[in-house]
């Protein structure tokens, strides 16, 4: 792993969209008087998003002065935490996960699509259409292998992928084509492929089963007495 | 703060403070720490883990700088805590945290200009392996620009953050930072710009590696080649206590000495950088103008040119001392005009309204009466007409240090300078000292209930034509405050020479109606004084001195040697043994270092020599001699009401005297790496303006 740096070519300026100046608001708002610089990471993922997906530096210092922070701060967090690129990246960000669990299920041939289509790590496609890049687990192992896809409709979980299916959701994502998130195979959710195997029996859920409770455990004891009258007061 | 904690430190009991660290306690018992992160003066990050010590029955050893003995709890039987420094789980972890520090240190010791100083060469004989177990790269990181005087070799950072903390704690500018993380962590400024604090030379001191040295001492010179001269600096009023290291005749560099009551243990750049001025610009022979060109004579020669003028009328004859004078020189300069019956003398070149007759307040009434240390105790400090950064950056960062803490409200009547805390303005010039006595609310009113409020009036509200009547507005307010009282004296004056408060203390001032700076000028360029004796003087406007004959005694070819008729070459402070009196009235040894230039000689025995010369022998043959004279003056009641004198004061906005921090005086306007530190600052006002 190579450190990160701040781009060889910086825009000229960085200005928030009109829905990004009222999110920062929103979690400016949040903090004490004197504490606003406790909004860094907030506004620096707003601008992230506000800048086509990547920090420039314009955009730090935007969030400094915002902040009233010394300059170097902001580069210290913005370097910091990876989620923040630093460089451009294109139209669509792909992070495919390469922990054990999806790795395991194949996430090696995810990285070789994403090499034959877009090319090395952390580089943009000719087409500009995509960057990608290996993190760490995404939290989505029973759906492995995984990638996640960041563009300006958010950020969207694209699960139970194979070859076919990753190529075919590059495809469609180049072509403009709508895809849907979630598992790519068919499957609801984490559901087995094919649909649920347990706790299938209906009588489960309509209430077939129900018997009358005799005392609920660790329950207060019901008081026998009425409730109070109405208009008295102790 | 906190009631006594006993704890026991391999096997002896003591009893500290629960708010003590580990460190502390363990120092207390008579134990050494080894540390890389942890600095007394800094906050502490704990991230070096050079200090971990063993609490017998804790899992893991802990970091004894971050951990309070508050912290531990006792033994199972009762006793207090056993810490351990000297087990077989310290030393492993010691050598285990060495050897992780030396994975990617570099072995380029025969060529770091560290070595011979570095904690980390130190500390890795005292508690390393003693041997390699890695075969693998080391990383290596780019230089990283810091200015002029920062050097920077950064494969060899630890990634201590001394220098972050100290730049954003103690300078108050926040432009270092940790960018990165992990193994690519790296420190460096926003984009690679130049420090712009007066005070960044000290990261070069806290680097515990080699990683920030100094550039202008970059590969100069060995520390066991320097012979290290205990003295004191000159470059501004606080008297900084100072290391001179040289070799041979030459100094090679300053460093700060310890002082709590000073300086701390920092210095500003100016202090620590002007050495390459001592180099240049030098006088080392006598000099006499002869056709209007000054040739070089000999000492005989040029000392009878002086004598046979000095013979002339004393009415038409005044003298003036310069701003880095010692008190030896100034007392015989004023030894042998006395002797001829000159009464024109000052040492006040920018002609401040402070001591001498008229304000008859005795020496609170121009010294820094809190002392410096006394900031720390201040909850309220009103600055007149000064900016400390500017003038003392030392004294700033103590003023930022109580800030800090959240001790002390600042409020400014003068500039509205960046001072690297936040103040309340409350006006700009001599009209609102008055004002803010009638103030209301905000920082008067907090002011008016502070317990120990402090009064710091500077050059820049009493070195102007009005400056005696806004003395006296400055001592009313002080007065009507109540901030000179039986047990706390919060009027302070900030002066912005080395020599001022000795050449006040020794009387340096016009007697029996003689003629202040002003007067002196003014006589000059009307032709009523036609012999003005500059000792080291190169501050006042040379142009008003007219016709009359110049003789300069000083170190550099500045101002006054460029408009001399007659040059004595005198020794630049670190060439005499030489006593200092600060701002604070504390007189200060100075130690010579090396010898003058050339023919150059002690300033006082040129003057003695001069007297002989003259026929009119001052009474000493030695320094001991001389320094037997040397009287402070007797202390008398002080009353702030009665300073300076009643008036009208101008509307005039204050202004700071130094307008250019870095070329305040003919050292550090021969030194190079001053005129890069000027150029470096000018370039960011610039910038902002």
């Amino acid at each position: 792993m190579s450190g990160r740096h701040l781009a060889k070519e910086q825009p000229d300026s960085f200005a928030f969209s009109k829905e990004g100046e009222s999110q920062a608001k929103y979690w400016i708002a949040k903090y004490p008087d004197g504490k606003q610089r406790s909004a860094v990471i907030p506004l620096l993922w707003i601008a992230q998003k506000d800048n086509g997906g990547w920090l420039s530096e314009p955009a730090m210092r935007t969030v400094g002065d915002r902040l009233g922070m010394a300059h170097i701060r902001v580069l210290e967090v913005a370097t910091f935490y990876t989620m923040f690129k630093l460089e451009p990246v294109g139209e669509h960000l792909i992070q495919v996960c390469g922990t054990t669990p999806c790795m395991l299920r194949g996430s090696g041939d995810i990285i070789k699509v994403c090499k034959n289509r877009i090319g090395e790590k952390n580089t943009i496609s000719a087409d500009g259409k995509f960057t990608w890049e290996e993190v760490e687990c995404l939290g989505a192992c029973v759906n492995a292998p995984m990638v996640q896809i960041s563009n300006t409709s958010g950020d969207h979980y694209y699960e139970d992928l194979d070859e076919a299916a990753m190529e075919k959701l590059l495809g469609d994502l180049a072509a403009g084509k709508a895809v849907k998130d979630g598992p790519q195979n068919g499957r609801k959710t984490s559901e087995p492929l094919g649909g649920a195997l347990t706790l299938s029996d209906k009588s489960l859920y309509n209430g077939a089963r129900a018997k009358p409770l005799k005392s609920i455990p660790n329950a207060p004891k019901l008081a026998k007495k009425a409730a109070p009258k109405k208009g008295t007061k102790k | 703060m906190s009631e006594l904690r006993k704890v026991n430190v391999d096997g002896k009991e003591i009893e500290v403070p629960g708010h003590y660290t580990l460190m502390q306690a363990c120092e207390e018992a008579g134990a050494e720490i080894p540390r890389f992160c942890y600095h007394e003066r800094l906050s502490v990050a704990g991230n070096c883990r050079m200090c971990l010590v063993e609490w017998v029955g804790a899992p893991k050893p802990m970091a004894s700088c971050a951990m309070s003995v508050n912290d531990l709890r006792p033994n199972r039987d009762g006793t207090p805590a056993n810490i351990r420094t000297d087990s077989a789980v310290v030393k492993k972890a010691r050598e285990g945290v060495m050897e992780f520090l030396l994975i990617n240190h570099p072995l380029d010791c025969p060529i770091c200009d560290q070595g011979g100083e570095c904690d980390l060469q130190d500390q890795a004989m005292g508690y390393g392996r003693g041997r390699t177990r890695y075969d693998e790269p080391k990383r290596a990181v780019e230089e990283k620009n810091m200015g002029p005087l920062v050097k920077t070799n950064m494969t060899r950072c630890i990634q201590c953050t001394r220098c972050v903390r100290f730049i954003s704690e103690v300078a108050g500018v926040e432009e270092l930072g940790l960018v990165n993380r992990g193994e690519n962590a790296e420190i460096t400024t926003y984009l690679q710009a130049n420090l712009t604090s007066e005070l960044s030379g000290n990261v070069i001191d806290l680097c515990p590696v080699g990683a920030l040295t100094s550039r202008p001492y970059a590969f100069n010179a060995r520390p066991w080649e320097l012979v290290k001269t205990e003295s004191v600096d000159v470059m501004d009023a606080v008297g900084s206590n100072i290391r001179v290291d040289s070799r041979g005749s030459e100094v090679m560099r300053i460093l700060p000495r310890n002082n709590d009551d000073v300086n701390e243990e920092w210095i500003s750049d100016k202090t620590r950088f002007v050495w390459d001025g001592l180099k240049r610009q030098r006088l080392d022979k006598p000099f006499v103008r002869k056709n209007d060109k000054l040739v070089p004579a000999s000492w005989g020669e040029a000392l009878d040119v002086v004598a046979k003028r000095l013979k002339g009328d004393p009415e038409r004859m005044a003298a003036i001392a310069g701003d880095l004078c010692d008190m030896e020189s100034m007392k015989a300069l004023k030894d042998l005009m006395g002797s001829l019956g000159v009464t024109s003398l000052d040492c006040r070149q920018d002609g401040a309204a402070i001591g001498g007759q008229g304000n008859g307040q005795g020496r609170e009434g121009y010294l820094f009466n809190s002392g410096i240390a006394g900031i720390d105790k201040a909850d309220a400090i009103l600055l007149i007409g000064t900016n400390p950064r500017m003038e003392a950056p030392i004294i700033n960062a103590r003023i930022r240090g109580v800030w800090l803490h959240g001790e002390a409200d600042i409020g400014v009547i003068g500039q509205a300078a960046d001072l690297t805390y936040p103040y309340e303005h409350l006006g700009t010039g001599p009209a609102d000292i008055a004002a803010f006595a009638k103030k209301r609310g905000g920082f008067a009113a907090r002011f008016k209930k502070a317990k120990n409020p402090m009064i710091i009036v500077g050059m820049g509200a009493l070195s102007r034509p009005d400056g005696a009547q806004v003395l006296r507005e400055v001592g009313e307010l002080a007065a009507k405050m109540k901030i000179v009282r039986e047990d706390w004296n919060g009027f302070n004056v900030l002066h912005t020479a080395a020599a001022r408060v000795g050449g006040l203390d020794i009387g340096f001032i016009p007697t029996n109606g003689g003629k202040n700076t002003d007067d002196i000028l003014i006589a000059a360029k009307a032709g009523e004084i036609d012999t003005v004796y500059l000792l080291g003087a190169d501050e006042i406007d040379m142009s008003a001195l007219g016709k009359a004959f110049v003789i300069y005694q000083g170190s550099h070819g500045d101002a006054g040697a460029h408009r001399a008729d007659v040059i004595l070459p005198g020794a630049a402070y670190t060439e005499k043994d030489g006593l200092y009196t600060n701002t604070e009235g504390r007189m200060q040894d100075g130690f010579r270092s090396v010898f003058p230039k050339g023919e150059a000689r002690e300033d006082w025995a040129i003057l003695r020599a001069l007297s002989d010369t003259l026929e009119r022998t001052l009474p000493y043959d030695d320094l001991e001699g001389l320094r037997a004279t040397i009287r402070r003056p007797d202390a008398s009641a002080f009353d702030p009401a009665k300073l300076g004198k009643s008036g009208k004061v101008t509307g005039k906005a204050f202004a700071s005297p130094v307008t250019d921090h870095y070329l305040t005086n003919p050292i550090a306007r021969a030194s190079a790496v001053m005129a890069a530190c000027a150029a470096n600052t000018l370039g960011v006002r610039e910038a902002a303006e």
